[in-house]
């Protein structure tokens, strides 16, 4: 190939930067394993919210979520249902994309990983020995036993990302990360950042979430974050609506691989869609709550779409964080409003959380793989359990029913605790345009 | 494009004290460590020096609704902020980017007990789980637990409305943190940024996921190079955070420069004996060429074998003056690295050194190095 060749193929976006390809899809969720099989249930509007069965819940305020059952048939620990989630989804992922080798990832890693710490059967397992009264002295009198090593990589925060990289064989040192609610999109994000400096032509991002036990359940409870409407359990996420009265947990793990495009080009990979922008911004106004203005969240949206070069008017649907908590979906509405202004009202925008229920670590990337699902099959999966609307925030949120509609370009966005906001804008394939 | 990356402020803080003098000392040979070997026996810790909080985390209620591992670094964090003047310039702080390495938070370890020795008698477990901690969980500990939520207290305490991101992964976040701030700056895809890690090793929750590995030093203090017979770690608390800055950047506002942060670079090996020296020596190597006689500063923990194979590959650079963080200050396990990068850049600040060399291995997974000279 000439030099002059080399150059013509050379792509850049509109600041000079390389183009970020989407090759490989993969997603879990309560909904099944695969696109497929999650692709047909959002877009037929079923839930996956179901009361829960993996713990007893007498005494709790809250007995459903949309934990992912079908996996393990005994006993599991949260990092380990976390980790095959992200391997169920990233095999598919890489699988789809075609890149590199069995076990030979030509790239890096990053994951969104949630928050590990040891559990309860296993701090019971090290009790069982001790005389009398339990305390961490006992407790670690008996860890220096070494009878039970294994726990020790089981819950260091590093082993997820460590067991994916060697069953990946990606390139690096791989990067465990938490943004709370909004870490998927920051894994993303990552990912971007790391194939536009020329460090890697390829990465694998993945948000993974498998950490509903009865302790993670309950702090939430008690924060009162989670619905308390348990009957009927598919009903309680209720997106934007008037009755809405708090999130309900799931679990469930996003996969991207995202490629240079000029070396998907290439090697004449599929290209499924583009990462076009990426924006984030600090909310310094509170440990849970968002600033009333909706400042940070607005910024995050224009600084994405800035990114990405590209208008509020050329976003053509919004795939809401929407996780059904008073505060949030106002909050949500409110900063779109801000940054679309009148057209909001005529802007779809959807709630996948109504079905999947709100999977906190690895929601960015889960929904992202819904966004670019949206932009190939040009369908819009619905916000379900909209019966009653909230008059104080007017939106077209693609009330229960799917919609066909050509979308072209997705605006997702993803809030945290700890003022954390992250917005991404997902695209199609340049040659669709 | 590649930029310089300098660092403009140092925030440190440990069992010595704070500041860059204090560990400056440590650094000189003048400060013996300081060891508590009693209150977590068999365990030896580096107990944190207590800190007048009221100093940079003015609000009481802000406080109250963080851990000792998030108030320290917090404070440190805001040493770092004041050490490179932009604690007060708000245009600066909406841009400012912060990685922080972060673990979780700390177990209330009198609730754990009770429950744990309640279980025991239970008839139904599951129901006296729900209802123990349902009734003993303090809403605010979910928190204080969230490891982002120390880049979140960050934000609150110092105005910053930049975003933020969290690592873990234990010793390699400290690592990551680094690299990735350093490789963004450099890049220009940032101008500013804030990273670093905090650790109170005071806490027998991490002791205990320490020690169910076999990982822990038993009885006295000794030189993290010289545990071979009985080998481990020793943790201590401590917490570091590094303002970088674009070289340009830093000249155009006239600040002061501590040192130049020339390269970090990070490896995963699959562990088996001798792969962390063939892995420490090729992350030197890639480096580029040393001076003889440069200060050499290893985080290494003290763990059986990968300290010993950490030895030989700090050997070969020539002449190199080596230090280890875990005689001054102890192991910090995700802020390892940041207080390694902070002690070398104060070194170079206060002149006792041209060129530093730091490397660390994790005590599982995990290799990093970096490359400091002097502005």
């Amino acid at each position: 190939m000439s030099n002059t060749q080399q150059r013509s193929t050379q792509h850049r976006d509109a600041r000079g930067r390389p183009i970020v390809a989407v090759t490989g899809l993969g997603i879990v969720t309560s909904l099944g394993q695969g696109k497929d099989a999650n692709w047909e249930a959002l877009t037929s509007g079923r839930s996956g919210i179901h009361a829960i069965e993996r713990f007893p819940t007498q005494g709790l305020r809250t007995t459903i979520g949309g934990t992912v059952d079908f996996l393990f048939d005994g006993p599991f620990a949260a990092p380990e249902l976390s980790e095959k989630l992200a391997m169920l989804a990233a095999d598919e992922a890489v699988g789809q994309s075609g890149l590199g080798q069995a076990g030979d990832f030509p790239g890096e890693l990053f994951m969104a990983v949630p928050p590990v710490e040891m559990e309860w059967p296993q701090k019971q397992e090290l009790a069982a020995s001790i005389e009398g009264d339990v305390d961490y002295d006992g407790l670690l009198r008996e860890a220096a036993t070494l009878k039970h090593k294994a726990m020790h990589e089981l819950f260091l925060f590093g082993t997820v990302a460590d067991h994916v990289a060697d069953a990946f064989g990606t390139k690096g040192s791989p990067i465990s990360l938490s943004t709370a609610c909004s870490s998927g999109a920051t894994a993303i994000q990552m990912g971007v950042e790391a194939i536009r400096r020329g460090d890697t032509p390829a990465a694998l991002c993945i948000g993974t979430d498998g950490s509903i036990h009865a302790e993670a359940l309950i702090r939430f409870s008690l924060l009162s974050a989670l619905s308390t409407q348990n009957d009927p359990p598919e009903g309680a996420a209720k997106p934007f609506s008037k009755n809405r009265d708090g999130f309900v947990m799931g679990e469930g793990a996003g996969a991207l691989v995202l490629e240079d495009y000029d070396h998907a080009l290439a090697r004449g990979a599929t290209i499924l869609g583009i990462v076009a922008g990426c924006g984030e911004r600090g909310d310094g106004f509170h440990r849970t709550r968002s600033s009333p203005d909706g400042k940070p969240a607005i910024l995050a949206m224009q600084d994405a779409l800035a990114d990405a070069g590209l208008s509020p008017d050329d976003v053509d649907y919004i795939n809401a964080h929407g996780t059904s908590t008073p505060e949030n979906d106002k909050m949500e509405a409110m900063s779109c409003a801000a940054v679309f202004g009148e057209r909001m009202a005529r802007l779809p925008m959807s709630s996948n959380k109504s079905m999947i229920g709100h999977t906190l670590t690895a929601a960015g990337a889960v929904e992202a793989v819904i966004s670019f699902l949206t932009i190939a099959h040009g369908r819009i999966p619905p916000t379900i359990n909209y019966v009653t609307p909230d008059p104080a925030i007017a939106l077209d949120v693609v009330p229960n029913v799917a919609r066909d509609a050509p979308v072209r370009t997705v605006l997702s966005n993803s809030f945290g605790f700890g003022g954390q906001n992250t917005s991404l804008v997902l695209t199609a394939e340049p040659a669709r345009s | 494009m590649q930029r310089g990356v300098v660092i403009t402020g140092i925030g440190l803080a440990s069992s010595l004290g704070e500041g860059i003098e204090t560990h400056v000392a440590a650094i000189a040979g003048s400060t013996a460590p300081v060891v508590d070997a009693t209150s977590f026996a068999p365990y030896p810790v580096h107990p944190l020096k207590v800190l007048d909080l009221d100093r940079q985390i003015p609000k009481k209620s802000d406080q109250r609704q963080m851990e000792p591992w998030q108030r320290l670094g917090v404070y440190t964090a805001g040493l770092a902020l004041d050490g490179a003047g932009i604690k007060d310039d708000v245009e600066t702080k909406s841009l400012l980017q912060v990685i922080v390495a972060a673990g979780g938070g700390e177990r209330d370890h009198a609730v754990d007990g009770a429950i744990l020795t309640g279980l025991r008698g239970a008839n139904a477990p599951g129901a006296y789980l729900n209802e123990r901690l349902m009734g003993d969980l303090r809403p605010t500990l979910f928190l204080a637990q969230l490891s982002n939520l120390l880049a979140g207290n960050i934000g609150i305490v110092h105005g910053i409305t930049g975003a933020s991101r969290t690592f873990m992964g234990e010793e390699q976040a400290g690592v990551d943190a680094i690299r990735t701030a350093h490789a963004r700056i450099a890049a220009g895809q940032a101008d500013i940024m804030l990273v670093g890690g905090s650790y109170n090793a005071e806490r027998r929750d991490m002791l205990l996921l320490l020690e169910l590995g076999g990982y822990l030093r038993k009885g006295d203090f000794a030189p993290v190079f010289d545990r071979e017979a009985a080998p481990g770690i020793i943790t201590g608390s401590a917490s570091a955070f590094l303002v970088l800055e674009s070289a340009e950047r830093a000249a155009a506002r006239g600040a002061a420069i501590h040192a130049k942060l020339d390269k970090v670079i990070a490896a995963r090996s699959k562990r088996a004996p001798g792969t962390v020296e063939a892995t420490l020596r090729r992350l030197i190597g890639n480096l580029g060429p040393v001076a003889p006689g440069a200060l050499a500063i290893s985080a290494a923990t003290g763990a059986a074998g990968i300290t010993a194979e950490e030895a030989s590959a700090i050997a070969t650079l020539p002449q190199a003056r080596r230090i280890a963080t875990g005689d001054l200050v102890g192991h910090a396990l995700e802020a390892a690295f940041p207080v390694l990068v902070a002690l070398a850049a104060a070194a170079l600040s206060t002149g006792h050194a041209q060129e530093a060399v730091v490397t660390g291995a994790g005590h599982w997974r995990g290799e990093g190095a970096a490359h400091l000279v002097k502005a």
